[in-house]
């Protein structure tokens, strides 16, 4: 530790910080623009320059290593001189029109401007002005305004992973662009929004909205993946205008994805159902709660009555509170149904009864970048998890090495040491081959039961799997580690796999072997939320998958889309159409929901409180940030009035955090969590190596990052990004086209189950052979079945173009 | 369109002298062996460089926008870059800027119609004791210029 002085306060720091961290711990304010503590240090803006006792000339705080004894000083004479310098020389070409800028009222270089800078300006000549660069449907840019920190440079180079922008010409020409006319496409890319201390990169949907100090800022947290960053919702006229990051450095740092900052668009959507709508000889009705209440409930119950409870289904979102889940199971359970389930997008349910707890990802999220090892199986890691790939990314910056098993070869931007690029089906050879070799390593003295090592009797382990398996055991190039701490994480990919139960069982005794950290990426807000509340069949009663097989003749739907939420969208359509009875609580009026007999409006999370879990078993609890809309209703109210409607008991609550208490019995919901949060199955599940399909080729049906849930999908601005307009449908491998005979930009049929759909073929070299990549949740492919499994492609056979046959 | 395959074994040698992970090392050498093929960087040439070195286009781009010997448009068979800083100033480089400007018929950053010679203004080059000078494609450094010289090293040039 070194003794150091700042403005005449003592403070012990630590060896190798820098002058402006220790002035941060003692809370002296030295301004700064393009020092940022999660950046790298790039000492160009000169702004923090400082006084140093025995410098004959001012040095940068952000690059000055503190010496034992250093005296400091942050507002002497020839601090505040070279201070007012660089301010004059920041703002030499700085347009001075705060009030037509939409930065105006929060921006860093304005306020210290007026802390640090001359009262007036001396220049008369003519200021630069840059041509304005159009980086995409998020980040508006006001070029001109740019004082060339680089803020925004080094985030995207260093947290996101692919420098999208860079900083050419020099001197006064110097100016921050994309390449040519690239866009940014990060998915992180809405944190140089707040990285930029001016003007120049502002958010492209909240702009001229409205100025800082007119919006009410109150806490929230993001709903749409597992993480559970915490976000800060902007409000003025009770109209949600956008959406911040609150820092929280064991969850999100300072950083949002896109998909959580970008996605209140969808809240204000009008697409948005405004009152209770009953559906009455085929015509939609508008209609007041208490007939809709009363009509949902005793319909619901008139079929329960005359054809048994078992007929009733309720499928509920993993992006539903805890609360939602719960009463939603609770009404099922009191009418007599077991035919609960929120994994909807899951289609492999063998591992039920079989768990010993609830599954969740094995660790705190800010273990994920201290792991030495790291082998994540079917995930798209920068498309599920954004902020979760960042720490990844950091983890192999450190000295980690990622290994990765997955369908897709998509370039997570993070360098991979080992992987195995395989289809669906191969991705259980290929794990067995992993803990066959894991197995055989020597250090590793632990037995397998008999009947797994009989299974991997026959394996021949490749020599990619086998390179996983050294890395994660800790063998690596140049040095061994002796106990790496290591991480085996299941993707979405993974979940939504027909052989999920193989895939878990194997990776569970791959990490068991090892000494890894086992753990599942969830995909919902609250999916680990909804496990715990026991939102699944309990005994005996049908999952989300033989619900739709089955089909049920009434269903209750909580915040789901049936053909864009569920795994496969022919069948859900097909049950949800033949079913007497659809009570649909939903936010969002729906093409998806026409089917249904009744649609109640419930609010999305700005308007209800309730709580979720994320992945790593936090539980956090929320309040609303503005009114419901119209007459929607937050949804543990409207399954709570729903329960009295039909005449069940234990549905007197008042407000969510007595629905909260009930979940958790009164105690500190920590210690509920950690009785429950376990990832090991009662016994090994018997896993087949080779099975043999049908069909020569495979869909890889991934979920698109901006296809996720009912709020993003109505988002204008993501739904205009370059993901979604030049999203890839039908992609397949150029060799893979060949074959087939199919060209480039084609018109294909693809067929799958009873449905089909027309899509274009693309080549897409990170698609395995025998694969074809056809994303879900997305109305274009509403109309085919499993996200994964067996599909068959038909070349259209050419007719006479169109064009000739009206000439 | 592409580099040819002796500029991409050039690119090679010089990557050797690099550890393997630190490929964007050589972008200077390479951006400079590309020039040299094709006279001058599009945007296009750029982009393949950076490919070569599996880097992204806009770090290779701040490089060559960095640095002035890097041609961002075309230029004339012979570029003549005469240094106008100080030293060379009082050396009477202006009577050299003047002499060419009239024999060739162009100003600063301008080119020959015959797509012949181009002419720069350029920093100083370090060889004060020589001035007035310049140099002719970046690497043909020609001191004390009198006007009747440049004539002589003009006309010497295609030989």
């Amino acid at each position: 530790m070194l003794n150091i002085e700042i403005d005449g306060k003592v403070v012990e720091v630590e060896h190798g910080s820098t002058i402006i961290d220790a002035a941060d711990q003692l809370g002296i304010a030295i301004p700064r623009f393009c020092y940022h503590k999660k950046l790298s240090v790039a000492a160009n803006c000169r702004m923090c320059l400082v006084q140093v006792e025995k410098f004959n000339k001012p040095l940068p705080a952000c690059a000055t290593p503190v010496a034992d004894g250093m005296k400091i000083f942050t507002r002497s004479k020839a601090a505040v001189e070279a201070q007012q310098s660089v301010m004059e020389f920041l703002l030499i070409n700085h347009p001075l029109d705060c009030p037509i800028c939409d930065q105006g009222g929060e921006c860093d270089l304005q306020d210290i401007a007026m802390a640090y800078g001359a009262p007036a300006s001396r220049y008369t000549e003519e200021k630069r002005v840059v041509i304005n660069k159009n980086i995409g449907p998020l980040v508006a840019t006001d070029m001109t305004r740019c004082i060339q920190c680089t803020r925004c440079v080094r985030f995207l180079k260093e947290v996101g992973g692919m420098m999208e922008l860079g900083l050419i010409n020099r001197g006064e020409h110097a100016e921050i662009t994309a390449y040519v006319d690239k866009s940014v496409d990060s998915e992180l890319s809405g944190n140089i929004i707040d990285l930029c201390p001016v003007g120049a990169l502002t958010s492209k949907p909240f702009r001229y909205t409205a100025r800082s100090w007119e919006l009410v800022r109150r806490p929230s947290i993001a709903p749409h993946d597992g993480l559970g960053s915490q976000i800060e919702v902007h409000i003025k006229d009770g109209k949600v205008l956008r959406v911040l990051p609150r820092e929280k450095e064991t969850i999100n740092e300072c950083w949002l994805s896109d998909r959580d900052r970008f996605s209140y668009e969808g809240l204000n959507s009008p697409d948005r159902l405004k009152v209770p709508m009953i559906k009455h000889h085929g015509e939609w009705h508008e209609t007041d709660w208490k007939t809709a209440l009363e009509f949902a409930g005793g319909h619901l119950k008139e079929i329960v009555g005359t054809h048994g409870s078992d007929e009733l289904g309720v499928l509920i979102s993993p992006n539903s509170t805890m609360e939602e889940a719960h009463l939603a199971t609770k009404f099922a359970h009191g009418l007599g149904s077991d035919n609960v389930d929120y994994r909807l997008r899951h289609t492999d349910f063998r591992h039920d009864g079989k768990r010993l707890g609830v599954i969740w990802m094995g660790c705190n999220i800010p273990d994920v970048q201290e792991m030495d090892r790291i082998l994540v199986i079917g995930s798209n890691l920068r498309n599920e998890h954004p902020l979760l790939a960042q720490r990844i990314r950091r983890a192999v910056a450190n000295g980690a090495e990622l290994s990765v098993v997955n369908p897709l070869d998509d370039d997570p931007l993070i360098p991979i040491k080992h992987k195995a690029i395989c289809s669906p089906n191969d991705m259980v050879n290929v794990l067995s081959q992993i803990l066959k070799a894991v197995s055989g390593m020597e250090r590793l003295s632990l037995c397998l039961p008999k009947s797994l090592s009989d299974l991997l009797e026959g394996v021949r382990v490749w020599d990619n799997s086998q390179a996983i398996a050294l890395s994660l055991t800790g063998h690596g190039e140049t040095m061994d580690l002796i106990s790496p701490r290591s991480a085996v994480f299941l993707g979405n990919i993974s979940q939504h796999h027909p052989r999920y139960t193989e895939i878990f069982s194997l990776a569970e005794a791959i990490s068991s072997l090892c000494g890894a950290t086992f753990g599942v990426l969830s995909a919902g807000a609250n999916s680990v939320g909804a496990n715990l509340v026991g939102a699944m069949p309990k005994a005996g009663g049908l999952n989300a998958r033989t619900m739709l097989e089955s089909p049920r003749k009434a269903y209750v739907l909580v915040n789901v889309e049936p053909e864009l939420d569920c795994h496969n969208a022919a069948l859900a359509k097909q049950a949800i159409e033949q079913a007497e009875c659809v009570v649909a609580l939903t936010a969002y009026k729906s093409e998806a929901l026409e089917d249904a007999t009744v649609l109640l409006p419930i609010t999305p999370f700005t308007e209800t409180s309730g709580t979720f879990m994320s992945m790593e078993g936090r539980v956090q609890s929320f309040t609303a940030v503005t009114k419901p809309l119209g007459e929607a209703r937050p949804g543990w109210k409207v399954l709570r009035v729903l329960g009295n409607v039909a005449g069940l008991h234990g549905f007197e609550f008042d407000s969510s955090e007595e629905v909260k208490d009930e979940i958790f019995g009164g105690e500190k919901p920590s210690a509920v969590v950690w009785r429950t949060l376990n990832n090991n199955l009662r016994e090994l599940i018997d896993v087949e190596i080779k099975v043999k399909l049908d069909s020569d080729l495979q869909r890889v049906g991934e979920i698109p990052q901006f296809q996720s849930d009912a709020i993003v999908r109505r988002s204008p601005p993501l739904q205009k990004t370059k993901q979604v307009t030049k999203a890839v449908l039908a992609g397949i491998h150029p060799e893979q086209l060949t074959k087939l005979g199919i060209n480039e930009g084609e018109k294909i049929l693809v067929k799958q189950g009873t449905g089909s759909a027309i899509l274009e073929a693309k080549a897409d070299i990170h698609v395995p052979h025998g694969c074809v990549r056809i994303p879900g949740a997305i109305a274009a492919t509403a109309s085919l079945g499993d996200l994964l499994g067996e599909i068959y492609i038909e070349r259209i056979p050419a007719t006479a173009p169109q064009e000739e046959v009206s000439a | 369109m592409s580099l040819s395959a002796e500029s991409l074994a050039k690119i090679e040698r010089e990557l050797a002298k690099y550890p393997p992970e630190h490929r964007q090392a050589a972008v200077m050498s390479a951006l400079r062996i590309a020039q040299t093929e094709k006279g001058w960087l599009s945007k296009d040439t750029i982009a393949e460089v950076a490919d070569y070195l599996r880097i992204p286009a806009i770090a290779a781009l701040e490089v060559a926008t960095f640095y002035n010997m890097y041609e961002l448009e075309p230029v004339g068979k012979y570029k003549i870059t005469v240094c106008t800083n100080i030293s060379c100033m009082l050396r009477d480089s202006e009577e050299i800027v003047d002499h060419l400007e009239k024999k060739l018929g162009i100003g600063f950053n301008e080119t020959t119609a015959d797509g012949r010679f181009t002419l720069k203004e350029g920093e100083c080059m370090g060889c004060c004791g020589g001035a007035p000078l310049f140099h002719i494609n970046n690497t043909d450094m020609h001191e004390y210029l009198t006007p009747e010289k440049v004539d002589k090293i003009l006309e010497g040039l295609d030989k």
